[in-house]
C-alpha cells in the first residue's frame, strides 16, 4: 500500500520539482523565488505536511522497489536481512529526518 | 524433477544467468523502470537537504543554491528528470490495468482511466510551480 | 525467397548428456509452414530421435510451446518464413526443467495450478434440477481470463518464475482470478488465502512479459494486478471492520 502511495506521489508531483529546483532555477531558465517567499511557505503547516509526504511516501516506494530488484535482478538472496535493513531501514531513517527538520522550522 | 524413473533419469536444470534482464528490451525497459526509483530517492534527498538549508539561514540557501548549479549536479538532476517522468509515464499507463471500471455495462478504456492521471498531474505541476513563482 | 533454411534444434539425451547442445537441421522453406511442420520434417526424414510436444497444431491445445529465437512461441502459430533467411534457434521452453531435446517438465505448474482452485466452488449447491443463471455482462467480466489454453508461455517468459521457482505465476493467478470474477463462484475468499502471500500475487513485480507472449491475449498481467487491489481492499476492509464483513 506504502508502495502505490509513493508511487503516486512521486509521479505526481515529483516531476515539476526537479524539473524547477533541478534545472530551471539553478540555470536560470526562471527567476528563483527569493529565500524570504520560500522560508514564509515552509513554514505554513500546510506545506510541511506537503513536504512530508513527499519525503516519507516516495522513500517507502523506492525501498519497495529496489528491495525487489536486488533480489531478483541481482539474485543475491543470501544478503536478504542486509537488503532488507538498507532500504526499509533507510526508508524509515529519511522519515525521521524530514520530520524532525519539518517540525523545527524556525 | 518430479518422479525421475529408470528411463527418465534426471532433468537439465537452466542456471537463469546474472545478467538475465540484458537477453530481452521488453526486461531492460523493466530494470529501467525499477531503476527509476533511486533517482526517487536521490530526489527526496536534494529536498531534505534544501528543507536543511532554508533552516539554516539565507547564506546557506545561497550555498546550496551554489552547487546545485554544479555542471556535476545539473546533470545528475537532468538524468533524474528523465527518470522521474519515466516513472509518471509508465505509472499512469500501467494504472488502467489494475482498475476495472464498468459503466452502463461497458468496460472504461485504459485511455479513458489513464487520461485523467494525465490531466492531474498537468494541473498539480502548473499550481505547484506557481505557488512557487509568485514570491 | 530461398528455399531452405537451418533449424539449430537443442538437443539433450539426460541418459548420455551432461548438458545441453544445438544440432543444425536444413529443412525445406514452404511459405505456409510453421515451425512445428519443420520440427515434424526432421523427425520424419532427418533425425527420428527428436523428441517434442505438439497436438492439435491449430494453437488450442497448449502442447508445442518453445522458445524460437529466444522468444517464447507456440510453434503451431509461428512462421518459418518470418524467420527467413534464417538460421531459425529452436530451444526448450525457459525456466522449465528440461527432460529431453524440446520436452520439459510441466509438473510444477500442474501443482500450482491445483492450487488456485480452479473450479466453481460453491457454498450453497443449489438442488440439481436448477440452472445457475448468466447475463452476457457476467459472463463479460471474467471470459477474457478463461481463454487460458495452459500452454505455458507466460511462465517462460516470467522473470520473476525464472528466478523464484515458488512464485505461483501467470497463468494460475490468471485462472483464480477467472473463477473469482465469475458470477457462480462463491469461492473468492478460499482462493485469496491461499494466494494473497509473497509467493503469491505479491510476487509479481509487473514486468508484464506474460501479457505480451500470451497466444490468446488473456493478459494475465492485469489479471494479478486487479487481484492485488483486491486483496488490498479486503485488507483494509478486515482493519476497518473486523468482524466478517467480507462480501463473498
Amino acid at each position: 500500500m506504502l508502495f502505490s502511495a509513493g508511487g503516486v506521489v512521486s509521479a505526481m508531483l515529483m516531476p515539476i520539482h526537479v524539473l524547477l529546483f533541478g534545472l530551471a532555477f539553478p540555470l536560470g531558465w526562471l527567476d528563483t523565488p527569493s529565500y524570504e517567499h520560500l522560508l514564509a511557505l515552509v513554514r505554513h503547516p500546510l506545506t510541511r505536511v506537503y513536504l512530508f509526504i513527499l519525503c516519507s511516501l516516495p522513500l517507502f516506494h523506492w525501498a519497495h522497489r529496489f528491495r525487489f530488484t536486488l533480489y531478483d535482478g541481482l539474485q543475491i538472496k543470501h544478503l536478504n536481512e542486509l537488503i532488507n535493513t538498507f532500504c526499509y531501514g533507510g526508508a524509515t531513517l529519511g522519515t525521521a529526518v524530514a520530520a524532525y527538520l519539518l517540525w523545527r522550522i524556525p | 524433477m518430479i518422479n525421475p524413473t529408470e528411463y527418465l533419469p534426471r532433468s537439465y536444470h537452466t542456471r537463469v544467468s546474472t545478467y538475465w534482464w540484458l537477453a530481452r528490451w521488453a526486461y531492460l525497459k523493466f530494470i529501467l523502470r525499477e531503476a527509476s526509483s533511486v533517482f526517487v530517492a536521490w530526489i527526496v534527498v536534494v529536498t531534505l537537504l534544501q528543507t536543511r538549508a532554508l533552516r539554516r539561514g539565507p547564506a546557506d540557501y545561497a550555498e546550496l543554491q551554489n552547487w546545485l548549479r554544479s555542471p556535476f549536479l545539473l546533470a545528475l538532476n537532468a538524468v533524474s528528470l528523465f527518470f522521474v517522468i519515466f516513472h509518471a509515464v509508465t505509472w499512469f499507463n500501467l494504472t488502467p490495468k489494475a482498475m476495472v471500471i464498468r459503466l452502463g455495462g461497458k468496460r472504461l478504456s485504459s485511455l479513458a482511466i489513464a487520461a485523467p492521471n494525465y490531466v492531474a498531474w498537468v494541473v498539480i505541476s502548473a499550481a505547484i510551480a506557481w505557488i512557487l513563482l509568485r514570491g | 525467397m530461398a528455399n531452405r533454411i537451418t533449424l539449430e534444434v537443442t538437443r539433450y539425451d539426460p541418459a548420455h548428456d551432461e548438458k545441453l547442445r544445438l544440432d543444425s537441421y536444413e529443412v525445406p522453406l514452404r511459405k505456409e509452414w510453421v515451425v512445428l511442420d519443420a520440427l515434424n520434417y526432421i523427425k520424419d526424414h532427418l533425425d527420428g530421435s527428436l523428441s517434442f510436444r505438439w497436438s492439435c497444431r491449430m494453437g488450442v491445445c497448449g502442447s508445442c510451446g518453445m522458445t524460437v529465437n529466444g522468444v517464447p512461441k507456440l510453434t503451431c502459430a509461428t512462421f518459418l518464413s518470418d524467420y527467413a533467411p534464417g538460421p531459425v534457434r529452436v530451444e526448450p521452453m525457459s525456466n522449465f526443467p528440461v527432460l529431453r531435446d524440446l520436452v520439459v517438465d510441466t509438473s510444477d505448474f500442474l501443482v500450482k495450478l491445483a492450487k488456485s482452485k480452479p473450479w466453481i466452488i460453491r457454498k450453497v449447491e443449489k438442488p440439481l434440477d436448477e440452472e445457475y443463471f448468466q447475463t452476457p455482462e457476467q459472463m463479460d467480466a471474467y471470459k477474457q481470463f478463461s481463454m487460458c489454453i495452459n500452454c505455458m508461455l507466460c511462465y517462460a517468459a516470467c522473470p520473476v518464475y525464472g528466478l523464484d521457482p515458488l512464485f505461483s505465476g501467470p497463468a494460475a493467478i490468471a485462472l483464480a482470478q477467472r473463477y473469482n470474477l465469475d458470477s457462480r463462484d462463491q469461492g473468492a475468499s478460499d482462493r485469496l488465502d491461499i494466494l494473497s502471500h509473497h509467493e503469491g500475487i505479491w510476487g509479481c513485480t509487473f514486468v508484464g512479459e506474460c501479457t505480451q507472449v500470451c497466444p490468446k491475449n488473456v493478459d494475465p498481467a492485469a489479471a494479478i494486478q486487479q487481484y492485488k487491489l483486491t486483496a488490498t481492499m479486503e485488507w483494509l476492509k478486515a482493519l476497518v471492520l473486523p468482524r466478517g464483513a467480507s462480501s463473498r
